[in-house]
């Protein structure tokens, strides 16, 4: 563009000009601040030990938590099937905060309807809104399904899906053989997961009983030798390719049992068409026949695997999600062990170049502290990585982790994980805790890296610590979900990441004489 | 520019034609096409403010959406409890740009979700015992907190807890204000109700409770504007070098004691007049305040603006506003002389909020653009007989578009760009549409005032004139040269 002197300047620098800065400080007299000598010894007090004690010993306030609500994780896993709508019961606003809030992660368009309810529907209950909705619906967007879940308000008043689906069928508002999945998604219980959870056992289990097949696994009736593949709530459309790669390599048949990666990694191409890519449906019925599943994310998945293991009568395999050259290989031996199929020699010379990348790389890493962050299949994967590179984990949040004394598995796997290396010997896992918590372990107990989703750039930032961007949601930088962070491939894309960040950092707070060409 | 008004009506028509028969009876009453006649009287027939209908994927949001997201979030010396489950809390998080000055979680509490992440234990026995202990560890936690809102998530409502009880009596303990909200996201149709609510909560809880030290007769506020990407700064420093005292900012980089004083002003200046409208209407009635809206898009609404603000004042501020005319004219000026030429003709279609598809058409058209189809997501009558005078003949009106209408509209119009909101903007690049998201001006900003315009010009031209949408494979130009179409 032509130079012109036009001054344009946007808010990172506008507000940088004397006049903005002028105009701040004017401001005050009208905000009845507290003094700047007040603002510095909270601030001073707030990365305190004696803060921090009082920020555990918090009982019921939750600031800055790193998890979101069950229907988010279910509008997820209705898009991992073939033209399927997201239909979610109750007020809009959810839906509205759904569809914003993944499409800031993935920058795509998320398509998923309501059901509209407002305070009439909270007095008489939800079924006309659903009738409507469902007729609606399906003239406008012309699903092959519709995938119901529910929010907190519909859940409160105890709108009963299963027959207001059946009555809508009734009514003439939906053909009688046009599937309508659902499941239950109160938004006070667990989270995003516990979601993705409920929808996926919903659309399996629905498919598979309406088809009238009967499970015989293994017996190979309509799917050859195939794996069912469970990936779960996967932020990153970059492991869907990179599992399809690895299997495609063991040269094994397999059905993706919920694949989301069509609808949040469509082209552009001058059309949109709402749906893109997904499962098949009629594959669900004949995936019982599979001979085994295979789970990526075992604490995501908990209902769909007790599902496939008790009704499929299926040999499930679950495994968190596959990060690291450990982590890696423990994905391989167990598609090599499920399938019978040795593992490819493609795959083990390029366990050898990842692992070759990790040797250069160990020496800018080795012995760094870092904190985690993210959900519970994800935070083992990392902490795996962690520790055979030589970085050392050391405070680990999980907010959505079991809370429950008794059904801590993933913090038990987790400590016994740490506990395997010595460099995990300093670890502490905190499972329930949120951000703020996090925030005083960076401030009192100091890391050198941070590892986690956009949302910690804010601990991060206080603590003065580089954040690398890993999870859900990543609302702050772009393309992140397109490269894998799973296989081997993914050890050296997240490998890249980190190392990167550190080595940026030693450029940017050089001396001078040690702003090094080599590294 | 004048469109053909019968042509868009049939248009309209037939896109309507998708729905089953109840639900385009109901779509129909939401759509007018402009006519010299409605535009003159500047009466409209469109239907707003109801319920949308199930199953659609409208644009809308809920009450919590409107009353937390957009109204109390922005104060940032108190502290914004989400009271309830865990979501709302998550995906109102910072979202919405609304900049702040102050310490993230020491005086300022903006971009931070403080929320009582309701379990099925709170549903079943109610949250109240458990609210007031989130109140107390508010306190430890934020030495520095002015006050706390209690901003109600649906499940709140319908287990009949009693917020308003909890906060009177943790208020008399905490000693600050404490202001419960009762915008649970199943009341009303859209995002306006928790507008109005927050609004009254505003009126009953802090309105008044603070003095100024000294009064004077230029003492205005700015009412209506949020500071998205930096706005409200760039209205304010116009506002202050025309030699008005502004002596509270609502919401965006707002404070308690703003609200408190506000009353203390000589004149109301609004500028979202949907979200705030219910406020200077009582600041009129209950301290006779007088108010203005006003429209600081674009420089030909910006100087329309100054003038009618500075002829409620005297000879000096009347002079020092046209001394600031003259001053950024050729500014502007220049502005457009360098982007009109590039944007001149291109057709615009707005569905944004409640009141920006409205504004911001000025701005447009400073830059030779025709709009030519705007409509809301939660707007009211007064609203659309506001934006009509303002459109061209065979300009579609729209309340409450779904993503089907939007969609086949932008096709069957030739649109050159789009402005709405997140939800819609990755369509349009599937599309191959140019698009500004501007509900958050597409994390840019700020559009007010001269500062923002300037930022406005360039953005626009940046997306409608980007190379990147020649890149994508239309089905026309992918076939190969010499075959037949």
């Amino acid at each position: 563009m032509s130079k012109d002197n036009l001054d344009i300047k946007d808010n990172n620098n506008l507000f940088k000009e004397e006049r903005y800065v002028q105009q701040r400080e004017n401001k005050k007299q009208f905000e009845a601040p507290c003094s700047e000598q007040e603002t510095a010894e909270a601030l001073a007090y707030s990365k305190s030990a004696e803060y921090m004690e009082k920020n555990f010993d918090r009982k019921s306030v939750v600031i800055n938590p790193h998890k979101a609500c069950q229907p988010l994780g279910s509008v997820m896993a209705a898009l991992g099937f073939e033209k399927t709508l997201p239909f979610v019961h109750g007020s809009q606003g959810c839906n509205a905060y759904f569809r914003s809030h993944l499409s800031r992660h993935f920058k795509e368009p998320t398509p998923s309807v309501s059901s509209s309810m407002t305070e009439d529907a909270a007095v008489f209950g939800g079924m006309t809104n659903m009738i409507d909705g469902l007729e609606n619906s399906i003239a406008l967007y012309k699903p092959e399904m519709v995938a119901v879940c529910t929010t907190c308000m519909a859940e409160v008043i105890g709108d009963d899906l299963n027959s207001f689906i059946g009555n809508a069928r009734i009514k003439g508002a939906i053909a009688e053989d046009f599937p309508v999945a659902f499941c239950n998604t109160p938004s006070f219980v667990g989270s995003h997961i516990t979601g993705y959870d409920a929808m996926l056992k919903g659309i399996l289990s629905y498919l598979y009983t309406r088809s009238g097949i009967q499970a015989t696994p293994g017996s190979g009736e309509g799917t050859g030798e195939k794996l069912n593949v469970m990936l779960g709530f996967e932020p990153y459309t970059g492991n869907f390719a990179e599992m399809r790669k690895i299997l495609n390599a063991f040269d094994t048949e397999y059905t993706i049992l919920g694949d989301h990666s069509g609808n949040y990694d469509s082209p552009a191409t001058g059309e949109y068409e709402y749906y893109y890519g997904g499962t098949k449906l009629e594959d669900v019925p004949l995936a019982a026949n599979a001979l085994g599943t295979l789970s990526l994310q075992k604490y995501t998945l908990k209902k769909t695997q007790e599902y496939i293991s008790g009704t499929w009568k299926q040999e499930i395999s679950a495994l968190s999600t596959p990060l690291g050259i450990k982590g890696t290989d423990k994905l391989l031996e167990t598609i090599s062990e499920m399938t019978g199929l040795p593992i490819p020699a493609s795959l083990t010379e390029e366990r050898g170049r990842v692992v070759d990348a990790l040797m250069d790389s160990h020496p800018y890493l080795h012995g760094k502290r870092v904190a985690l962050v993210g959900d519970p299949d994800l935070l083992i994967g990392l902490i795996g990585l962690c520790l055979e590179i030589g970085m050392e984990p050391v405070h680990i949040v999980c907010s959505n982790g079991e809370v429950d004394f008794n059904d801590q598995k993933f913090k038990i796997e987790a400590e016994a994980l740490l506990a395997s290396s010595p460099y995990g010997s300093e670890a502490t896992v905190h499972i329930g805790k949120d951000l703020w918590h996090m925030r005083s372990l960076l401030l009192t107990d100091p890391v050198d890296l941070a590892i986690g989703s956009s949302h910690l750039k804010f601990a991060a930032k206080d603590a003065d610590v580089p954040l690398i961007r890993v999870g859900f949601p990543i609302f702050d930088r772009h393309h992140m979900h397109r490269y894998p962070i799973i296989g081997y491939q993914g050890t050296l894309n997240l490998l890249s990441l980190i190392v990167n960040t550190v080595l940026q950092q030693l450029d940017d707070n050089n001396s001078g004489f040690n702003f090094e060409l080599v590294r | 520019m004048g469109l053909d008004i019968e042509a868009n009506k049939e248009l309209v028509e037939e896109i309507l034609e998708a729905y089953p028969v109840k639900a385009r009876k109901d779509r129909q009453k939401h759509f007018q096409v402009s006519t010299q006649e409605a535009i003159d009287c500047g009466t409209c027939a469109v239907k707003s403010n109801i319920k949308s209908r199930p199953g659609v994927m409208t644009p809308r949001g809920c009450a919590y959406a409107g009353s937390k997201g957009v109204v109390w979030g922005p104060i940032k010396d108190m502290v914004h409890i989400s009271h309830g489950p865990v979501g709302c809390g998550q995906y109102s998080w910072g979202t919405r740009r609304n900049f702040a000055n102050g310490t993230l979680g020491i005086d300022n509490f903006t971009a931070m979700q403080v929320t009582s992440d309701f379990q099925e234990t709170d549903i079943v026995f109610g949250g109240d015992k458990k609210l007031e202990v989130i109140m107390r560890e508010i306190t430890e936690m934020f030495p520095l907190a002015k006050g706390i809102s209690v901003q109600s998530e649906c499940p709140v409502g319908l287990i009949g807890d009693d917020i308003e009880a909890v906060s009177k009596k943790m208020s008399k303990e905490l000693d600050m204000p404490i202001v419960p909200v009762r915008c649970e996201g199943f009341r009303g149709v859209s995002q306006s109700l928790g507008h109005h609510i927050a609004n009254d909560a505003i009126r009953d809880f802090v309105m008044g409770r603070a003095e100024l030290a000294e009064t004077g007769p230029y003492d205005v506020n700015i009412i209506g504007d949020y500071n998205i990407g930096g706005d409200a700064w760039a209205s304010r420093i116009l506002l202050e070098e025309m030699g008005l005292r502004i002596i509270a900012q609502w919401s965006g980089d707002g404070s308690l004691n703003e609200l408190e004083v506000a009353h203390k002003a000589k004149l109301n200046l609004i500028h979202c007049h949907r979200s705030m409208n219910y406020m200077v209407d009582h600041m009129e009635k209950a301290y006779g305040i007088p108010w203005i809206e006003y429209n600081f898009f674009g420089p030909t609404k910006t100087y329309e603006s100054l003038r009618a603000i500075a002829a409620l004042f005297d000879e000096t501020i009347q002079e020092n506003c046209e001394k600031m005319i003259a001053k950024h004219k050729p500014v502007m000026d220049a502005i457009i002389n360098k982007f009109k030429p590039r944007l001149e003709n291109k057709k615009v279609m707005l569905m944004i909020g409640g009141l920006r598809s409205r504004h911001t058409i000025g701005a447009y058209e400073d830059l030779g653009m025709d709009i030519v189809a705007s409509g809301y997501e939660f707007a009211h009558k007064d609203d659309y007989e506001k934006m009509l005078p303002m459109l061209n003949e065979g300009t579609i009106v729209m309340d409450d578009p779904t993503a089907y209408e939007l969609e086949e509209l932008t096709q069957r119009l030739g649109v050159d760009l789009v402005g709405s909101g997140v939800k819609e903007k990755y369509v349009y690049h599937k599309m191959g549409v140019p698009f500004r998201q501007m509900h958050s001006w597409d994390y840019s900003g700020p559009y007010h005032g001269f500062d923002g315009f300037k930022v406005f010009a360039k953005d626009m031209d940046m997306t409608v004139n980007s190379p990147v949408w020649n890149l994508v494979n239309k089905k026309e130009k992918i076939q190969p040269e010499g075959a037949s179409i």
